[in-house]
């Protein structure tokens, strides 16, 4: 039973724990901080850019800083955040929707009719302004997926936003948060200038110890564990240093170094656990490893029926000798024929019909593809089409097909078809 | 087995129900059930299961949250034509039937996490809700953002739900371009022969001993085993064989141990359902009433694609011959085979030809109408004249889709055909005429 809650307490730790950690994002943390709190206690505008591959740690940072500047009582009572989207707002006219509703002016707009979107956000930032009239109140305005906001008609909700943050009008800040390094390039010009171009990256520069590191202390429990004993067991037996766990997590390091992935890995890990077996050996990091590396279309290869699989090696022949132009099913029919005669046993002799619906299958897994272009007109066993597997993954199949029959394997492995 | 399925999250006996409807899938029901951990749990946002067609899948899913009494909503993507249903569908199963009323006409996706918060917030999660897509490849011929949205619901709503995504293909050709949040991959591998063996034996009928029932399932499984693994369709053969499979039992003639003899009664039939029932030329009720007639009568079943339902009036059908000949030689062999005296012809590169060309493999290609007649006048024994029953008899052909018009509508004096009929097909109408095809092809020369 203890293995249960000490794996609950393990995958529900709160993740920004770890940030401190690491020293380097200590520092970023601290700058975007600084900058957060002078627009909501000095009234500063600013607009900042959070770029970093997927898995890194953006959100993760900007929900640290946040709940770090909501400690501030001034900054509690005072600032306003407005968090889209470019998942789920997808153009501009949904986005101003849903500023309106998160910063609760939905009764003030009422019916209004806008000429313009500027119109309407300067109305609803006017809207904002406190009793004495001398300021509006601060906003923040987070951006998730920023790249898709780049792609909206004319830009103009980040055109707005910039210009807001670049005149007096009122403090706000704007921070975008995207996973595309060339975000500027897809920003218009008229938007790019007003933009601040302050851009926060987060390329991981862990080491391989650091990332070791990383791992324990994922995989160790807390000392606010309920049963002190069961803990200490614990992370004594993960702390073990063994050889064949090193090797792996040195491949799953060389492969991405990003947190996420790592995440992933432990949780297939800790997936093992159960009340039979309440300790985590060597073996179940291997077996998560491997599940993570595998191979999903060889594991599709291998359920494919003997004829399948034979179409398969037949097309690999006709890709080898004619260099990968398109086929159809007659081709690869007459190939299969051809083996056929050469081997002279009439087990996998099957009309053209049955061939076809081997062939239909093939192509509904989407290991075959028809060639771009008039379908319509064209007879479906002449069909053209391409592979899309690679010859490296048709020979390790084989190799773990189940009981693949000799004759099947040979003809696959000989030059000449 | 069955104490293979334990957690402290679900109730014992739940699980052990769960373990006998499950055969053969004991492995990945407990991945499954120590992923989705105690129920007031949060678990991986997203996972997507891939394996083979009736590899159990969708069974697993739904015997586990059935037994296991788990909030859910199952939606097909294939019944969403329009993401609204999609967002009803969920909405309908969590919150009850007043919450799709909330959505306005046709939602977006930020309507559908506005209106799953307000709910959530009125009635928030006590256990972790789940939403099992099924057929979730064609979730990426929707909206882009859609598939990187349900990726991640667990964070756009705030609330513990799980997505799992139920799929035949890879992830690989799921991944959008500027990548997601890479859901937990899970593999169903395919049945095993003997594990096909083993479920497919637990359908025995009462009136009959599970070994003989076996027996009968290995041989079908020896007919059918190397063309189709799917658990489906060797179900649907099993079932609809089986009293053909009884009846020499019936009727006394051999005993039920006699394995070879009832082997050989049943594997011609056998073989003649995988011409038939197994490609669905024949339906099966068809195939079930021609198991009720005599040997004899049984003759020759007519699938659907059979040549004996179309009959073609005589012009139709050396027009048709004509088309073929048309489609499938090169014009430069018309001289040779049409004329009454071609005179030489010079052994040269003209006869060699390559194997990928030949024209049966690469298909048949287009002719213009004027040699299609003129090929048609050489073919035909009598004389014929060019009479506007004879241009009519053209267009029933292109309506029976025999012949395929190539070029476009507006051309009018120059049109272009195709013809779409295969080599078993023409060769058959051509022995109903007396006319020797073959011979008359540049591939069998």
């Amino acid at each position: 039973k203890e293995a249960y809650k000490c794996k609950n307490t393990l995958t529900g730790k709160t993740l920004p724990t770890v940030v401190k950690h690491s020293d380097s994002i200590h520092c970023v943390c601290r700058h975007l901080l600084e900058l957060l709190r002078r627009t909501a206690i000095h009234g500063e505008s600013n607009s900042v850019l959070i770029v970093g591959p997927r898995g890194a740690g953006k959100t993760m940072l900007l929900q640290c800083v946040l709940r770090d500047l909501q400690k501030e009582e001034k900054v509690q009572k005072n600032l306003l955040q407005v968090h889209l989207s470019g998942l789920l707002q997808t153009d501009d006219r949904t986005a101003l929707k849903e500023i309106t509703r998160q910063l609760h002016l939905e009764n003030v707009v009422g019916d209004k009719v806008f000429g313009s979107f500027a119109e309407n956000l300067a109305f609803l930032l006017e809207a904002l302004k406190k009793g004495n009239r001398s300021s509006s109140c601060p906003v923040l305005f987070v951006l998730d997926e920023f790249d898709l906001f780049a792609h909206h008609k004319n830009q103009t909700l980040l055109y707005n936003l910039f210009d807001v943050s670049q005149s007096a009008q009122a403090p706000i800040a704007v921070v975008g948060v995207t996973c595309r390094l060339d975000v500027l390039e897809l920003l218009e010009k008229r938007v790019k200038s007003r933009f601040s171009h302050r851009q926060i990256h987060l390329l991981s520069s862990l080491n391989f110890t650091q990332y070791l590191e990383r791992v324990w202390t994922q995989l160790s429990l807390p000392d606010s564990f309920p049963d002190k004993k069961f803990a200490q067991e614990w992370n004594a037996g993960t702390l073990c240093e063994d050889k064949s766990v090193e090797e792996v997590l040195q491949r799953h390091f060389n492969s991405s170094k990003d947190f996420r992935s790592l995440h992933m890995l432990l949780m297939l890990c800790l997936s093992r656990v159960s009340v039979a077996k309440p300790t985590i050996k060597p073996a179940d990091l291997l077996e998560a490893s491997r599940m993570c590396f595998a191979d999903a279309t060889a594991n599709m290869l291998h359920g494919l029926s003997i004829l399948e699989l034979c179409l398969v090696i037949a097309i690999k022949h006709l890709n080898d000798v004619y260099e990968g132009e398109p086929f159809n099913l007659q081709m690869v029919h007459n190939e299969f024929k051809k083996f056929l005669h050469r081997k002279s046993n009439s087990m996998y002799n099957f009309e053209q019909p049955v061939v076809m619906k081997a062939f239909e299958h093939l192509q509904q897994l989407e290991l075959i593809r028809p060639v771009d272009g008039s379908s319509a007109k064209v007879q479906r066993e002449y069909q053209l089409m391409r592979l899309t597997l690679d010859h490296s993954q048709i020979m390790d199949a084989l190799q773990k097909y189940p009981q693949c029959p000799t004759d099947v394997k040979q003809w696959a492995m000989s030059a000449f078809g | 087995m069955t104490a293979l399925l334990q957690h402290p999250g679900y109730d014992e006996e739940r699980l052990k129900g769960v373990a006998e409807k499950l055969p053969c899938r004991e492995v990945q029901a407990e991945m499954l059930l120590s992923l989705m951990g105690q129920p007031h749990q949060y678990s991986y946002p997203s996972i997507l299961i891939y394996g083979h067609r009736a590899s159990g899948k969708s069974h697993v899913m739904h015997v586990l949250m059935k037994e296991l009494e788990l909030p859910h909503a199952t939606v097909s993507c294939v019944e969403c034509v329009s993401i609204a249903l999609l967002f009803e569908q969920v909405l309908l199963s969590f919150f009850g039937c007043d919450a799709p009323s909330l959505l306005p006409r046709s939602p977006s996706l930020s309507d559908f996490v506005r209106v799953y918060r307000q709910q959530c917030s009125q009635s928030p999660a006590k256990q972790t809700r789940y939403i099992v897509m099924e057929k979730a490849e064609l979730l990426r011929d929707t909206d882009a953002s859609l598939l990187s949205a349900l990726l991640r619901l667990q964070e756009l709503v705030g609330d513990n739900v799980t997505v799992i995504l139920l799929s035949e293909i890879a992830w690989d050709k799921f991944r959008p371009n500027t990548g997601c949040f890479e859901p937990l991959l899970l593999h169903f591998p395919d049945y095993s022969k003997s594990e096909l063996q083993q479920i497919l034996s637990q359908n025995v009928h009462s009136s009959y001993s599970a070994g003989f029932y076996s027996a009968y399932i290995n041989i079908l499984l020896g007919v059918f085993y190397s063309v189709c693994r799917d658990l489906r369709e060797l179900r649907h053969l099993a079932a609809l064989n089986f009293s053909k499979f009884c009846e020499p039992l019936a009727e006394g003639k051999v005993k039920e141990t006699d394995t070879h003899k009832l082997w050989k009664h049943i594997e011609p039939h056998l073989k003649k359902a995988m011409q038939t029932v197994y490609l669905r030329e024949v339906s099966s009720l068809q195939w079930e009433q021609m198991q009720q007639m005599e040997e004899e009568e049984a003759g020759a079943l007519r699938g659907l694609s059979a040549h004996t339902h179309v009959e073609l009036p005589y012009y139709s059908k050396f027009l048709l011959i004509a088309a073929y000949l048309a489609s499938y030689n090169p014009a430069r062999t018309d001289k040779r085979f049409f004329l009454k005296h071609h005179g030489k012809i010079r052994k040269t590169n003209f006869l060699k030809k390559n194997e990928k060309t030949s024209n049966h493999l690469l298909g048949p290609k287009p002719f213009p109408l004027d040699r299609l007649l003129a090929i048609f006048y050489s073919v035909v024994d009598s004389r014929v004249a060019p009479t506007a029953s004879i241009f009519s008899q053209i267009s029933s052909l292109v309506t029976l889709q025999l012949l395929a018009q190539v070029s476009h509508d507006d051309q009018l004096d120059a049109p272009k055909y195709k013809c779409a009929v295969s080599l078993d097909f023409i060769c058959a109408i051509s022995r109903t005429v007396n006319f020797d095809i073959v011979k008359y092809l540049y591939d069998f020369l």
